[in-house]
């Protein structure tokens, strides 16, 4: 008989292992279904972990890439983890993330052309706050009804998605694009484009914005009260309410601050590496960056390691495309079994495996 | 990491490149080809036959190319570094095949001088950047006149994709040489917003049947409208980007093609020979782009003649599908008697031609 | 514009054949909901279905061990999902968007042999004397069987829901597992055996897409009907009556759109396709504004023995 105890305290050294050893796993399993395919699963796993990093080829412009698509997935992981933390399942980031990308653009647009260099803050805050009010609908609904908030932001997502077809099609659609869906190229508007910092670096103001929102919940979460607030509401949400903490205070505050990040997120993207508002834009970073934040363990480093990772399993899993002609649903696979196996491992973390018969407690 | 590395790699790697795309190199070494896919190589339609044209590439010049590729590559911020990690891969000439891809692909081409880039259904060109299309409107043609022939009820169905002029195009092309066939046609038009969702164009398909169509064609990429077609009965489809043979001879009576390969090998040709310069092809029937697949038995003979006869005219440039006189929707003319329809005016057509009814959504 | 050429009776059977597949899916979700487990993994178990179905019958010229074999593979897939979230207490939001990512990448490399085939498909059953019936017989008796098995299947959850024990047991894990605990209920089992049908039903919905309502085998050809089914079950509240009137509705909405646009109508294609969102939306404020919690109390929260 095998079962579980949990551990008073979740273990040190298995939060450090088990990544470890769930990447150690997929590199197995991997290899295994890779030479299925019949191609070398040595060299496979070689390309994915090793290349994008060291390859001599590859490596210089492959750095800074992981950058540019890991920052996207921590900022919104990030700022999902707070909400998590306190038990509030914000799952419709994907929706913010894409309203906060139509209001930004849409701010950016409104002015075209101009040369002002308050018109990219102004966009980023259009951004933010477009992502801000959209995550509040799921706040208000559970403060004023009690509305289950993981359903409607989810519900949120397909709405924001059809005003995204929307506007590529007809508000925001390009005027001098020949009449195909989509907006005008920010990377053509200079004053509005999120280039990046230091050229040749993938460094660009969503990936500032990043590394910001890192520190900052650090920051939050260890010293400061309502860090303490929105971890008791998560732990213990009878004493957090006996010891003054308002849970609406709590709901309004974790997802504004999830929804502002992830439009922000999606302001850098379209008016950065995506360019442009098209019907399909988004390409579920939303619910990625979920993913990332629980690898991450919702902890602000963590959440940067995981999504560096996943960017790593993005960017090798395309150079292993190119170089093998691996199939691109064994990348994806690939990245499914990742997770699970990161998912499984981190059972030993708060929990002992016992063998033996069941002790009355 | 700093900009001189970064700057150094790229001029590394551009250098290789160069010494590989000169004639004298490309008897040692391959010409490498790359080709950037936005669907999955087995969608069925257009991703497919990009990628049938790459092995006939690679079937017709041997050793002396290799071939790479990468599949279902969205459009936008990631189609940007696929298409850089292909030319950092040392690619002489990459194929990126999507409308989606052209920014990224004239963004890349700015940094890699020396690799020559194509870029399919686009606009923009420069030095190294060339783009090609296919005339499809031209197959539409006859699509239009074996419809407008074989219609009992004279209502055609039509399952478009977004309103955009490639797609109004080929509304308006059918619609003119199905009118010519059969004064009574009527056509209904769906927009699905999809170029690929099987279960929505089944959807699209039937709905269109069930509203009296018996001739379904179709500008999205799945054998769905088939398949639902084939379930009705008596209706007839075409296959659309490919051949669609499988659904031959009912209800698929024909089918266009999109034939990329003789334009591929051509292209591939002038870069082993060092004579590769930028291009705008926008090419037909004539020269085999578009090509007409084969026209069913369930077809009859004198119909299936004169769909042949029309084919060859307009492939040897005698009959252009857009001939006056031709009036706009509004009834102001378009074309006056005899003339015919200057590339930019089809390149941006964003009007329905006289005697189709509805209006194109934007 | 000429609308009479939209026949009613045409459209509601149109209605039920694009709707079953989200039914199928929503229904079997709704049981795994019931029990407490939120399983996001839906579109992943329904592609899975779509060519495993759809392989085993190019295979065996048999559709109905096509869909028993769909419904066996999905129910296998998800009992990973049930083995992580329930016995290795992982969260249940991750593990099913992982689901997802397994099923979309496990289907297209299982699919490759099998694009551009055809398969046999399920003949329209002939019901002597109802499918006669004017009107009535075309739109309601000229179906194929998994049309009338998902309707039986709706009547069989509701029925086992309400007046079985088990259902009970069920309803009361999803309610609070502790209690259900104390009680001496095998919470984890339970919940696995909901997991387990769950996966079956949406094995067969994605069978029915690629046997039936398409009938073809493409990568990706769920397209997002797994979330469209994870909506009706919040659109039902948890009823299995309810969440045939969801899927008939969200079925129903694309079907009319696509319907009106062929006789001509000008359509808000967008305002349309948002419509049952919102609509799900004011349903789950009315709900919970009421103060009844239509949702499991313990949906999404993870169980251990000792806790």
């Amino acid at each position: 008989m095998i079962r579980l105890e949990r551990r008073p305290q979740p273990s040190r050294l298995w939060t450090g292992l088990t990544p470890l050893l769930a990447v150690l796993l997929t590199m197995v399993v991997g290899g295994m279904m890779f030479a299925l395919l019949g191609k070398p699963p040595l060299e496979a796993i070689r390309i994915i972990f090793w290349d994008p990093l060291f390859h001599p080829q590859f490596a210089a412009y492959s750095r800074p890439q992981l950058l540019v698509k890991a920052s996207p997935l921590i900022l919104i992981a990030i700022g999902l983890s707070l909400g998590f933390r306190a038990g509030i399942w914000n799952i419709g980031a994907e929706g913010q993330y894409i309203m906060g990308a139509i209001c930004g653009a849409g701010m950016g647009l409104a002015f075209y052309p101009t040369t002002s260099p308050l018109i990219f803050p102004a966009m980023v805050l259009a951004g933010a706050l477009g992502g801000w009010a959209w995550a509040m609908i799921p706040a208000v609904l559970k403060v004023r009804f009690g509305t289950n908030e993981i359903l409607v932001s989810l519900m949120l997502v397909y709405v924001a998605e059809a005003l995204l077809a929307s506007v590529s099609q007809k508000l925001l659609r390009n005027p001098e694009g020949m009449g195909f869906p989509g907006s005008r190229n920010f990377q053509q508007y200079p004053a509005a484009a999120n280039t990046e910092i230091i050229v040749g670096t993938g460094m660009h103001w969503g990936v500032v914005a990043a590394f910001v929102a890192v520190i900052f919940t650090h920051v939050l979460m260890t010293r400061h009260i309502q860090g303490f607030n929105i971890r008791l509401t998560g732990e213990a949400p009878r004493a957090a309410r006996f010891s003054g903490v308002s849970p609406a205070r709590i709901i309004i505050l974790c997802l504004g601050f999830g929804g502002a990040l992830a439009g922000a997120a999606g302001l850098f993207e379209v008016s950065g590496p995506a360019g442009q508002i098209t019907i399909d834009f988004n390409s579920g970073y939303g619910f990625t960056a979920i993913i990332v934040a629980f690898l991450g363990r919702l902890h602000p480093v963590g959440i940067l390691l995981a999504g560096l990772l996943m960017a790593l399993t993005y960017i090798g899993g395309e150079l292993a495309q190119l170089m093998l002609g691996l199939p691109g649903a064994s990348i994806q696979l690939f990245q499914g079994m990742l997770l699970f196996f990161l998912l499984a491992t981190d059972v030993f973390t708060n929990f002992r495996i016992r063998v033996g018969t069941t002790k009355v407690a | 990491m700093n900009r001189r590395t970064l700057l150094s790699t790229v001029a590394a790697a551009t250098l290789v490149t160069a010494t590989l795309g000169t004639p004298a190199a490309a008897q040692d070494d391959p010409v490498k080809v790359g080709f950037i896919y936005v669907g999955p190589i087995g969608d069925g339609g257009w991703t497919y036959e990009h990628n049938k044209a790459r092995l006939a590439v690679e079937e017709h010049f041997g050793d002396k190319v290799e071939t790479v590729y990468q599949e279902s590559v969205p459009e936008g911020a990631d189609a940007e570094r696929a298409i850089t990690q292909m030319a950092l891969s040392g690619a002489d000439l990459i194929f990126t095949t999507s409308f989606g891809y052209m920014d990224p692909t004239v963004n890349v081409a700015a940094k890699f001088p020396d690799v020559k880039f194509e870029h399919a259904t686009g606009f923009k060109r420069a030095d190294n950047v060339a783009v090609y299309s296919a005339r499809f409107y031209e197959g539409r043609a006859i699509q239009g006149h074996i419809a407008g022939k074989m219609t009992e009820t004279n209502k055609i169905g039509y399952i478009a994709s977004f309103p955009i002029p490639e797609v109004i195009r080929g509304i308006n092309s059918a619609y003119i040489h199905a009118k010519k066939a059969n004064p009574d046609v009527e056509f209904s038009i769906i927009w699905a917003y999809t170029w690929f969702d099987p279960a929505k164009e089944s959807d699209a398909a039937r709905a269109l049947i069930e509203n009296g169509a018996d001739v379904i064609l179709q500008h999205t990429d799945s054998t769905a409208p088939q398949a639902a077609a084939q379930e009705a009965g008596d209706v007839i489809t075409f296959g659309q980007a490919s051949d669609m043979a499988e659904y031959a001879p009912m209800p698929r009576v024909s089918s266009i093609i999109d034939d990329w390969a003789p334009y591929y090998i051509q292209r591939v040709e002038a870069v082993i020979d060092g004579t590769w310069e930028s291009t705008d092809t926008w090419d037909g029937i004539g020269p085999g782009m578009v090509g007409i697949g084969e026209i069913s038995d369930a077809v009859p003979e004198d119909v299936k003649a004169e769909a042949l006869a029309l084919k060859d005219s307009i492939a040897n440039g005698e009959y252009h599908p857009f001939t006056g006189p031709l009036n706009k929707q509004d009834g102001t003319v378009w074309l006056a008697e005899g003339e015919t329809a200057p590339d930019g005016d089809l390149l941006g057509m964003d009007f329905y031609v006289e005697g189709l009814s509805g209006d194109i959504p934007n | 514009m000429d609308l009479s050429s939209i026949n009613p009776a045409l459209l509601i059977a149109s209605i039920m054949i694009s709707a079953t597949p989200i039914l199928l899916a929503a229904l079997g979700e709704m049981v795994v909901e019931k029990a407490g487990v939120l399983n996001l993994g839906v579109e992943g178990m329904m592609i899975t279905g779509a060519v495993v179905g759809f392989a085993t019958a190019v295979s065996t010229g048999s559709p109905t061990l096509g869909f028993m074999a769909a419904a066996l593979a999905s129910a296998v897939l998800s009992l990973s999902f049930g083995l992580l979230t329930q016995v290795m207490l992982s969260n249940q939001v991750a593990t099913g968007l992982g689901l997802t990512l397994v099923g979309l990448g496990l289907s297209s490399l299982i699919g490759k042999p099998y694009e551009g085939m055809k398969s046999p498909t399920l003949p329209k059953l002939d019901i002597p004397l109802l499918g006669d019936i004017p009107v009535l017989g075309r739109m309601l008796f000229s179906h194929d069987a998994m049309v009338y098995i998902s309707l039986l299947l709706v009547l069989a959850v509701w029925a086992f829901l309400k007046y079985t024990r088990a259902g009970l047991i069920l309803r009361a894990v999803g309610e609070s597992h502790d209690a259900a605990h104390a009680l001496g209920y095998k919470v984890v089992r339970i919940r696995l055996m909901a997991i387990f049908f769950g996966g079956a039903c949406a094995g067969l919905g994605g069978a029915y897409l690629s046997l039936v309502r398409v009938p073809q085998w493409t990568e990706g050809m769920t397209s997002g009907a797994g979330w469209i089914a994870l909506a009706i079950v919040v659109f039902a509240s948890w009823r299995a009556g309810r969440v045939l009137i969801g899927a008939y509705l969200f079925g129903g909405v694309t079907v009319l759109q696509l319907n009106l646009q062929a006789a001509g109508a000008r359509v808000p294609v967008e305002i349309l396709s948002m419509s049952p969102y919102l609509i799900t939306i004011l349903v789950l404020v009315i709900i919970s504004a009421r103060g009844v919690h239509g949702a499991p109390a313990s949906l999404g929260r993870p169980f251990h023995a000792s806790s």
